[in-house]
Formats: C-alpha cells, structure tokens, sequence
C-alpha cells in the first residue's frame, strides 16, 4: 500500500494493519508511525482524489494523518475495520485485557497495591475526633459511584447520612475529599435534589455537621461550580442548588465553570487553531481566542483558587456541580494540589488522581469515549485537569517532581487502555471486572519509568508552602507540547528538560563511580603502605625471592586488609583486569543530545522520543534499544543502570569470564 | 544652560509612591541632574533611581492646592506613580522638571558624560570591535583577496551613516564606491555584512535612486555583480512590499532595474515599516499592564497589537535570506528604503542563524556595534520616545514634544531582540549568553550609564568624542564580574547553522521582558523563575565538578596501580590487560581534554 502521509509533506510507505496498532512504515526514512487502535478518535473517508482515496485519521493524542490510499477499495476496508477496532462494544474487548507487558520486567499485580483510600486518608490524619469512617456504602449500596469507604462528620448519624444521600442526584452526598491542617475540610457531593422548594432535613444536617466538625469558623462556603444559569434550569428537572434560607451558616456560591458539551466544543475547536494551513500570526491567535479554551481552563483554575483561600481562611468548603464527578474532580483536585506538597511529588499526584478520580467516581470510559455509544458524554475533562497542574508547572518550575512528559504520558495511557487503571466509571466498575487480576496497572509502569518522569530542577525543600499562583490572563498559556504534539518542527530543538534530566543522570552515575574510585584507591594506598613498611624488613633479606614470596606478602596483606575493612571484604581484593573492566564501564563523558537525529538502530529522533544514554558507554539511544538494566562494576553502590544492548552483552560476557 | 535652572524643586517628602506590586510606600522624592530618586530612608530598603533618559512620558494630574500625582512612564516599561501632597508649587516644579530633563536635545548633558566608574577597564570596548579586527574575523583566511577595508568614507561625507571604513571588494576602486554612492538613498551603497563559509556573501544598501525614468548606475551595477563568482547567482531581497517599492520610484527612490542586474533575481519579502512597530509595542505593552481584564479581551489585544507578527515576519524574512545563502549558496544584497531600519534587523538576524560566533557574548556584542551601531541605525532618534508617549491610545497632555519628529522613533532594535530570544528560546543550549544581556541591551539602548548607544552614527560619536569622553558599555559587561552573570549554563558550541521555527505556536510572548513591571510577574512568580535558572547553573556546576574529579581519581588511581604492581602488591597484568587498561586511562584523560572547551 503506498500513502501520502500529512499533506504537509509527503511521504510514501506502507500501511499495515495489526490486531492492535496501525503501522506505517516510510522505508526511506525508516520512520515508523505507531497508531493504537484505542487511541483513533475519528477515522474519516474523504472525496476521492486523483492521487487516491483519502482516510483522515484523527486521534485522541492529537496526532492528525491523512493516508491517501491508492485502491478505494482497500481504503473502506481499513475504515470500516478501524472502526470496529477503535470502538469495542464491550469493555472485554479493550485493549488492556489482551495486553502482556512482553519487554517490560514487571508483573502484572505490581502497582495495584499501591495506593489505598484508608491510607491516604490516614495520611490526613482521617479518622480523627470530627471526622469518621462509614462503611454504609461498604457494598455500594448507598452510593454506587462512590468508593467503599466514606468519611464523613462524626456527628453525622446513619440516618443523616442516608437521608442526605437519597436528597442528592446519584445518591452522592457530601463527603470528606480533603481535610487541612487547620481543619478545614473539602467535601464533595452532587447537588440537592431540591427542585423549586423541596427541602430535607438530613441533608441539611448533614452540612450543619460538616460546619461543625470544624471548630475555627461560624459559617462554611458552599461552592456551586456551574453557571448560575444552569443551576436554575436543573431546578426545573427537580434538581437545583441549597437555598441559604434553608441551610444554617453556609454562604452559597456559584462560578460558572461551563458542561462538558461547552469544553467538548472548545477543544475541538482548539485543534482546528492548530490544524489551520499556513496560519499567520493573527489567525492563529484570534482562532486560539475564539475556541475559548483557555478561558475555561483560567476558570477552572480561579475556582480552585478561590477554594484555597477559603480554606486557608479555615472555612470548610463544600462544592459540587450537577453530578459531582467533572467540574467538582477538577476544582477538588487542585484545590488538594495546591494545599498539600505532598500531592506535588510523584507519588502524591498518582494518590490525589487515585482519590479524587478513580474512587470517586469520573467516569473514564464515558469521558474518553472507550466503547462505542453516546459521543455526547465524551469530554476532555481529565486533559483540562492536566492542563491545569501545567499551568502551574510554568509559575513553580522546581515544586513539582514530575515533567511535563509524565502529565503526556498520563494522558495517553489514560486514552490508551493499555492498563486497567482506568478502565471502569467507578471502583464498583473495577471491582466487578476484576482488573487488579485481569490487566496491568499503570502505575506499575510509571515506578519502573521514574527517571523518565522525573523534574531535573524539583528542590524538595521548596516544595512545601501553599501555592499562590498568579492566575493574570497573561500567564494563561497555549500548551504547545501537548496539543501540537506531533507538528514536528514548531518545538524546540533542544529540549531543556531532557538535557537536564541527562545531565542528572550523569552527575548520579559519576557521583557513583567516585565513591568507587575512592575506595579502590584508599585500599591500594593501604596495600602499598603496609607493603612499604614489611618491604622494609623483608625487602633487604630476599630480594631475589620475591617472586616466590608474592603469594604470600598478598596473603598477609589481604589479612591486614580484612583489619581495616572489614565490611569491604570485597572491595580491598582488586585485582588488575577488575579494575581496568571497573574503570572500563563507565562513560566520563556522555555523548551530548544535540544533532543526534537517530538511533543506532536507525530509528529517526523526533521531538517527542526520548533520547537516553548508555551509562556504560556513554552513547545515545531511543527508548527500544536501550531496555536493559544492569549493575556496573564501576559504580559503587551496584543497582541496575540502564545500559545498551551492546553494552549489556559484553557486560554479561566478562561476568561469565569471571565466574568461570 | 544649567541644570539648576531646571531643577526648581530637588527634594519634596512625603510622596506616596505606588508601583506593580506591594502596597504604596511612602518615600522622599530627589530629582538630581540625571536621576528621579525615590528613598524611603530606611535601611533595608532599596532606593529606586530612574534615569531622566530613561522616562518616556510624564502624566500629571493636579489636585487643587494639595498638590498633584505624576505618573512616570519609563522606556523600559516600569510606571511609577507619585502623589505630592507638599503644594501645588513643588507638584508643578518636579512634574516641569521631570519633563525638561528627559527631553533634553543635547546629548552631552546626557549622564553618559557624567558617569565615572568605580573599577578599573581591563579591556577598552571603544576599540574591542573594530572594524579591522572584525574584518579579519570576518573574512575566512585565503579570501582577503577579494575584500578590502576602504577609507573612502573617512569624513563621513560619501555617507553619512556609514562608518569611516567599510568591507568592499578588492577589484573596486574609490571613485567606483563614490559614484555607486550617488545611486543609493543617503549614499549607502552595497557594502560587506557577513560572508558565509560556503563563500556566499549577505551585502547590504540602500534602495537605488532608480526614480520612475528607471535611471541605471554602471558603478552601481560593477559593485554589485562583482561580488558574484563565475557562474553564479544572486538574489536582490527587498524587505519592501511591491506596492511600497512602487511608491518609493514617484519619490526618486525604488528598485534595481531588473535589465541592468541581469545575474539578480529580485525577491519581495515584505515585513513592516518601522514607524508601526512602535505603534504595535505600546499597544502590546498596554495589554500586558492590565491584568484585570478577561482572557479572551487578553488574546485579542495581543492579537491586534501584531507585534507577534512582525516577529514572525523579521524570523521568516531572514530564514529566507539565510537559506540562499547556504543551501543555494548563493549571495543576498538586501535593502529596504534608507537601508536603517529593517535591512539592519535582517542582516543581523541572519547572521544568528548562520554564523554560530553570533551566538556568543563578544560575538553578539560584535554583532552589534557591525550591523547596528556602525552600520548607523540611528540610536539616539529612534530611541528618543517609546512606546508611552509615542503611537498608541496614550496621549501626552502638554508634554514637551522638542525635537521629536514623528516617524522617526521606532523600536526596530527590540524587535531584533525579541527575535534573538525567540531563536534562543528554540535553541537553548546554541547561545553562549542567556537571555538577561537581551533584557540589558535593551535597557541600555534606550537609557545607560554607557556612552555606546549615543548618537546617530559613527559620525556623531566621533564628533561626540565619546569614546574618550564616556565608558563603553562592552568595557562594563566584560568584566570577569559581570561576565558570568550573563553565562547561558546549558551553552554547548554548536557550529550548525540552527533554522528557527516561524509557525505561530512556535512564537511566545517575551513574558521576562513585556510583563517585568506588570503584576503578572508578581506574588514570587519572577522569583521563583530565578531560581529554577540557579537550579539550572548548580546542576551544571556540579556535573562539571564531578566529571573533573572522575578523571582526577581515575588518574591518581593508575598510578597508584602502577606503584603497587612494581612493589608486587599486585599481581602484573598480562600485556593485553595492560593496554587495555592504559586506554581506560588515556582515553578519560583525552576526554577531560575535550571537557576544557565543553563546559
């Protein structure tokens, strides 16, 4: 099959088609172009052209290709398939459940384990006097999108809670999503289902006892995050919002982040500002304006803002939306990211997206459109949350452990289905699918790709305040990395962070080799000192002998040495060929980035493949010829360092040599 | 006249100063013959000192018998405003003051003139570029024979702008360059900018003196095919639209004729006259001042404000100029109109493309006192008034407009700069400085303690006498003290020709620069910017100690090998071991080597 590939520029390869991917090798570049079925978002057949049939693929990774097929009948086929492959009916079908992590050394239960709601909240130091732990909704019964385990006020009895809960859309009361160190809490809920005048007794209660579980403020926000419009209109369906009048000491507000159909129309007409043909500078930027997208990301981003603040004011904060699951996980989840450094680290965000996403319910396979079915209940709600840690990322460029390649990563492995992790609208979903024994998690992944994701510039001990950004229009930025992604060529030529990340990495591998090199040569100027000083009796008596008497001055010394290293046993008894293979195995230097335009495996760089190093030899590599780790005789403390094939197998080889 | 005169009031108390960011404080308020001095008198706190050449507008506003407020507008964008509340009389003289001193026409009074420094010069950087030097530099050894320094111009009076000596070719006498002078506007006739290492040269002029009869020039004409080798081609880049070069021939000016240039080919790549761009950046700072506005009003005025645009426009226009010169290699002769303004812009960002010396501290610095400072970009009248009190919704109210002729300010040389720090932006490690000198030379071509960017052209600054009479800014900056501070830390030389991206996602808003006195940058945002960067140069800092101390031990520890092996602590290797393990060590040692020039 020959194809045009980007009408930009052309290319002419082959296409093919697997169970999983769609391939399209280009031979005279060797570039090859990896499509993942679960990844296409729209496939489209266009007017038939003189050069061919055309087939624009769109994907969820904003990557957009046209192949331009010569045959049209082989072009509907390929649709046609596409189609059933992008959008399974079942979520059996999904990619997770076939796939086996064949390169990759982990096994499959690994990271499921990782986080635990009850942990997390003990973390917050939940249980506590105000605040308990509920296992009402231990089978799901009282809320189905809920996790298992709730925490709610104290003081809040069994029929509060359930009285509350049937008052809320979805069953989905007001729970503890975050509890500061002043006391204020964050809980979230759907909202009331009050209608024009419906009142209840419970669920009023309910928030009297989220305002009295802390104990610094009279009053409590209780924030409504869509547009007052909207609200009034769910009023009308029997749904609405509190009236102030009814519920004690809580000052009501709303703020007007818009649904999810807005933000769906808003991204796509985001893309269609990157996709424009030769655009000048005032197209683009007037485009960029018009889809309105950064507006709603600014809103998303004051919203939480204004949560922080009341909290730090120690005012408890109760917020929904309608359903309680995209706007409130969005404002709730940054809100948390802000308060707490924790949540700013690796580890923490993966919490915090666990907590606020997972458990409590955004449902993924609606959102990101999984299965086919409703596209209207597809929305990039999760992408705007990542969007908005990025935002963040640009004003607290050392807060954050992780890049900007981790928050990418996230999100096509989100879209990808390549992992359980998110597959399932809630924990109920998950449970019943039996995920955690059926498909890898992703996390599992992430912790064995933690140097890949790592910020270079993260200072742990900055990492410890409130963050207050400065949300000014002006510091509201287009995220070129993740919605041109694959327009090569509008990013930078060089990459500062992966440089940075490179020159960690090396600093971490000399550091290694140093405390090393110190010791080989503590022990030699031992060996030597204590040589000089028997020399001097034994020298004078036999010199001629001293060749038969080697053995056993290396015996004495090696006693000697045994004295003053005792935990070196090891270390002290070098010899010659260890050391030059010590020295040999690891690079002084590292072949720097820059102008490296392949792989030695020909695989062409572009600005998203990551280039990493050899430790041992110091040359770069793509990601596919550099999967293997090995502890190096040069460095100190022995733990595995990613090497090249070559390198792995000479490496291997002199072991054997060794042992034999 | 003396400054006393001016000064009627030089000390009033008790003025509320407010500026982007804190709460007002209450300070003194000194005007002194150079500076408006700000002090709250108390330690610890910083004086704030603004140069008068550095204000742009004065705005005031009385208030009865109480006093007034003046608002200041610097060219470096910083607005300050002052409420006086010691009478009307002392509002009145400051606010006179404050306008009769940034105004004033002459430049020897100018602080430049005044300033002496503390420190002692190593280097002079009057005589640090000149253009023989440069043209040594210039020149890849072996081709000097085709190019000479001409002194044709040494009383300035062939041209005017030019220097006194200037890069011509060898085979082109005197008379010829006088004669191809009276065919160019203001006698700049096609002279040497850049010569590439594949042979292609960049030339650059004025616009013909062709006039709607098409009147031809010989001389003009032998200059310029001269340049062309045997067989070759080149191409005449107008930095004019097709209509704007039409207009120009009814005034006398216009366009090479195409019969008479046969080996030429003309190129139209239109970017902006200058006399909008100032337009643009007052509209554009407007924009970035007020954060209280939505995002979408925030997008638009961006927008209308087309200063992206014309950023986009220079990078593109000299990505065109620079490819002919090195994937055709053939040679450019580029002109606008008077050959000041945008010629200058494009000639020199071509050269940050092509010529990685441009991409260094002194190479920058030589950059800029060749195609901009001796080339005759006329500083002084370009950089009189900027953004606030020229083009733009802000209108003066009674400012004292002495000696501004409208038209001629214009901030060409920002726009250069913005597009270095964009290339820098794509090309982080190809630059050796880091994009605070960008910020500095702005700030001292509008405003310094430094007579560099004084005057016109070399005429002015020779008639000045200012290389006896003030220090030079290059003196400043190449201390070993200032040096470092403007060291890119991720800087590894790159000889490559770097192509930037021109598609509009790939351009940005210079924030350091466009939003340095707006709020934006505030609450610690500009802070902990800073410190990422120091984050940068310690992981640098400490990557390079490490890697000399790796060799260092790797060293000490051969040799101590050698020693135990000959007092038979250890056992001697066979030979091959031996030279395998001397390649470990040579090898790390060849390394370090290279690390010197690495860093």
């Amino acid at each position: 099959m020959l194809d045009r590939f980007n009408v930009k520029k052309s290319f002419v390869g082959v296409l093919y088609l697997t169970a999983t991917h769609l391939i399209f090798v280009d031979p005279e570049s060797k570039k090859e172009t990896w499509i993942l079925h679960m990844h296409i978002l729209s496939a489209e057949k266009m007017p038939l052209t003189t050069m061919g049939s055309p087939l624009q693929i769109r994907c969820k990774t904003f990557l957009s290709v046209t192949f331009v097929l010569p045959k049209e009948r082989d072009c509907q086929e390929i649709y046609t398939t596409l189609q059933q492959l992008s959008k399974p009916v079942q979520l059996e079908d999904l990619y997770c459940f076939d796939y086996t992590a064949s390169t990759e050394e982990v096994q499959k239960h690994v990271g499921w384990n990782f986080f635990d709601l009850q942990a997390e909240f003990q973390r917050m130091r939940v249980p506590n006097d105000a605040w308990s732990l509920t296992l009402l909704n231990k089978d799901y019964e009282l809320c189905d999108t809920y996790p298992r385990y709730l925490f709610v006020p104290a003081a809040a009895s069994t029929t509060v809670l359930m009285g509350s809960s049937s008052f809320r859309s979805k069953g989905r009361l007001p729970v503890l999503s975050y509890l500061h160190t002043n006391k204020a809490a964050i809980c979230r809920c759907s909202q009331p289902l009050s209608g024009f005048s419906a009142r209840c007794m419970e669920d009023e209660q309910m928030l009297n006892c989220i305002l009295k579980a802390n104990p610094n403020s009279k009053f409590m926000y209780v924030v409504d995050t869509r547009p007052k419009i909207n609200a009034m209109a769910n009023r009308a369906a029997g749904k609405g919002y509190e009236n102030e009048n009814f519920y004690e000491n809580i000052k009501f507000q709303f703020i007007g982040i818009e649904n999810i159909h807005i933000m769906r129309n808003s991204l796509q007409k985001l893309l269609e500002a990157c996709e424009q043909k030769g655009p000048t500078m005032n197209n683009f930027l007037s485009a960029i304006e018009a889809s309105g997208w950064l507006r709603h990301i600014k809103a998303v981003l004051d919203t939480s803002n204004v949560i922080v603040q009341a909290v730090q004011e120690g005012v408890s904060v109760v917020v929904h939306c309608s359903d309680g699951w995209d706007r409130t996980a969005q404002v709730c989840s940054l809100a948390s990211l802000f308060l707490d450094p924790f949540h700013r680290t690796l580890q923490g965000f993966q919490a915090l997206i666990e907590r606020e996403w997972l458990a409590f319910g955004h449902k993924f396979v609606d959102r990101c459109g999984f299965l086919a079915g409703d596209q209207k209940e597809v929305s990039p709600i999760f992408t705007q949350f990542l969007e908005c840690v990025w935002q963040l990322t640009n004003q607290y460029p050392c807060t954050f452990q992780f890049n900007e390649r981790f928050l990418l990563a996230l999100h096509d492995h989100v879209q990808s289905c390549q992992f359980g992790t998110f597959i399932g609208n809630c924990e109920k979903d998950r449970l019943d699918l039996r995920l955690h024994e059926r498909t890898y998690s992703l996390w599992g992944y992430i912790a064995n790709h933690m140097n890949e994701y790592m910020n270079p510039l993260y200072a742990a001990e900055e990492n410890t305040d409130v963050l207050v950004p400065n949300l000014a229009p002006q510091n509201i930025r287009f995220w070129r990395g993740m919605y041109c992604r694959f327009e090569s060529g509008v990013h930078p030529r060089e990459v500062m962070s992966d440089m940075l990340l490179a020159l960690c990495d090396h600093s971490s591998s000399l550091e290694d080799h140093i405390r090393l090199l110190t010791k080989r040569i503590d022990s030699l100027k031992s060996k030597i000192d204590s040589k000089k000083k028997s020399g001097e009796t034994k020298v004078e008596e036999k010199i001629e002998d001293c060749v038969d008497n080697k053995t056993s001055y290396d015996k004495e010394i090696s006693e000697q040495d045994e004295d003053v290293f005792k935990d070196e046993k090891v270390n002290s008894l070098v010899t010659v060929e260890q050391l030059a293979s010590e020295l040999k195995s690891v690079a002084v230097e590292w072949k720097t980035l820059r102008n490296v335009r392949e792989c030695n495996c020909s695989t062409p760089f572009d600005h998203f493949s990551r280039k990493c190093h050899c430790w041992r030899c110091g040359e770069v590599f793509c990601t596919r010829c550099i999967d293997k780790h090995t502890a190096l005789p040069g460095h100190d403390s022995q733990r595995a360092v990613p090497v090249c094939r070559m390198c792995y197998k000479e490496l291997r080889r002199t072991f054997s040599i060794d042992s034999a | 006249m003396e400054f006393v005169e001016l000064i009627k009031t030089s000390r009033v108390d008790n003025v509320t100063l407010h500026t982007h960011i804190g709460k007002p404080v209450e300070v003194s308020l000194c005007v002194s013959s150079h500076h408006l001095i700000l002090s709250a008198r108390k330690e610890g706190v910083e004086e704030l000192w603004i140069l008068h050449q550095n204000i742009d507008a004065v705005e005031r506003k009385p208030n009865g018998m109480v006093g007034g407020t003046i608002v200041v507008k610097c060219k470096d964008f910083r607005i300050i405003q002052l409420d006086l509340n010691s009478g009307y009389e002392k509002f009145v003289n400051v606010a006179n003051s404050l306008e009769w001193l940034s105004t004033l026409d002459n430049m020897t009074l100018l602080y430049p003139f005044f300033y002496r420094p503390v420190y002692n010069m190593l280097e002079d950087g009057w005589s640090a570029f000149k253009t023989e030097s440069e043209f040594s530099k210039l020149l890849v050894p072996g081709s000097n024979e085709e190019w000479r320094i001409s002194y044709v111009n040494k009383n300035f009076t062939i041209c005017r702008s030019y220097p006194s000596a200037v890069v011509v070719p060898k085979n082109i006498d005197d008379e010829t360059l006088i004669a191809a002078s009276k065919f160019r506007h203001g006698g700049r006739f096609p002279v040497l900018s850049y010569k590439h290492e594949g042979g292609s040269v960049l030339l650059r002029a004025s616009q013909p003196l062709a006039g709607p009869g098409v009147k031809r020039c010989k001389e003009d004409e032998k200059l310029v095919n001269s340049v062309l080798g045997p067989g070759k081609k080149g191409y005449i880049v107008d930095t004019r639209s097709q209509s704007l070069a039409q207009s120009a021939k009814a005034r006398g000016g216009g366009v090479e004729p195409e019969a008479h240039y046969p080996l030429w080919k003309r190129v139209q790549r239109p970017i902006d006259r200058q006399a909008v761009y100032l337009d643009s950046l007052s509209k554009l700072v407007d924009a970035c001042n007020d954060v209280s506005c939505s995002i979408d009003k925030w997008m638009s005025r961006l927008e209308s404000s087309s200063w992206l645009s014309h950023v986009k426009d220079s990078l593109n226009c000299a990505c065109v100029v620079a490819q002919c010169i090195d994937q055709e290699g053939a040679s450019v002769l580029l002109h606008g109109s008077e050959g000041l303004d945008s010629t200058l812009l494009v000639t020199s960002l071509c050269q940050i493309i092509l010529n990685p010396d441009c991409r260094t501290v002194r190479g920058l610095e030589a950059l800029v006192e060749r195609e901009w400072l001796q080339a005759g970009h006329p500083f002084s009248l370009r950089h009189k008034k900027s953004c606030y009190s020229v083009g733009g919704s802000s209108v003066v109210p009674g400012g004292n407009k002495s000696g501004v002729i409208k038209g001629q300010q214009a901030c060409t040389f920002l726009l250069f700069l913005d597009c270095v720090f964009q290339i820098h932006c794509q090309f982080p490690c190809s630059f050796e400085f880091n994009t605070h000198l960008l910020i500095l030379l702005f700030e001292h071509s509008y405003s310094s303690q430094f007579g560099t960017f004084l005057g016109n052209c070399e005429a002015d600054r020779e008639r000045l006498e200012l290389s006896k009479k003030t220090v030079s800014l290059w003196s400043h900056l190449n201390r070993p003290e200032v040096l470092p501070s403007l060291m890119n830390p991720m800087y590894e030389p790159n000889s490559k020709v770097i192509w930037p991206s021109v598609a509009p996602m790939s351009l940005i808003l210079w924030r350091e620069l466009f939003l340095r006195y707006s709020s934006a940058l505030a609450d610690g945002v500009s802070t902990r910017l800073k410190a990422a960067s120091e984050n940068t140069i310690h992981l640098n800092v400490k990557d390079k100690e490490l890697r000399s101390k790796a060799a260092k031990l790797r060293r000490q520890l051969m040799e101590l090998e050698k020693e135990a092996i000959e007092i038979g602590v250890l056992e001697s290797p066979t030979s091959a071991l031996l030279a395998e393990s001397a390649d470990a060590t040579t090898g790390g040692t060849e390394e370090v080597a290279k690390n010197n020039s690495y860093p």
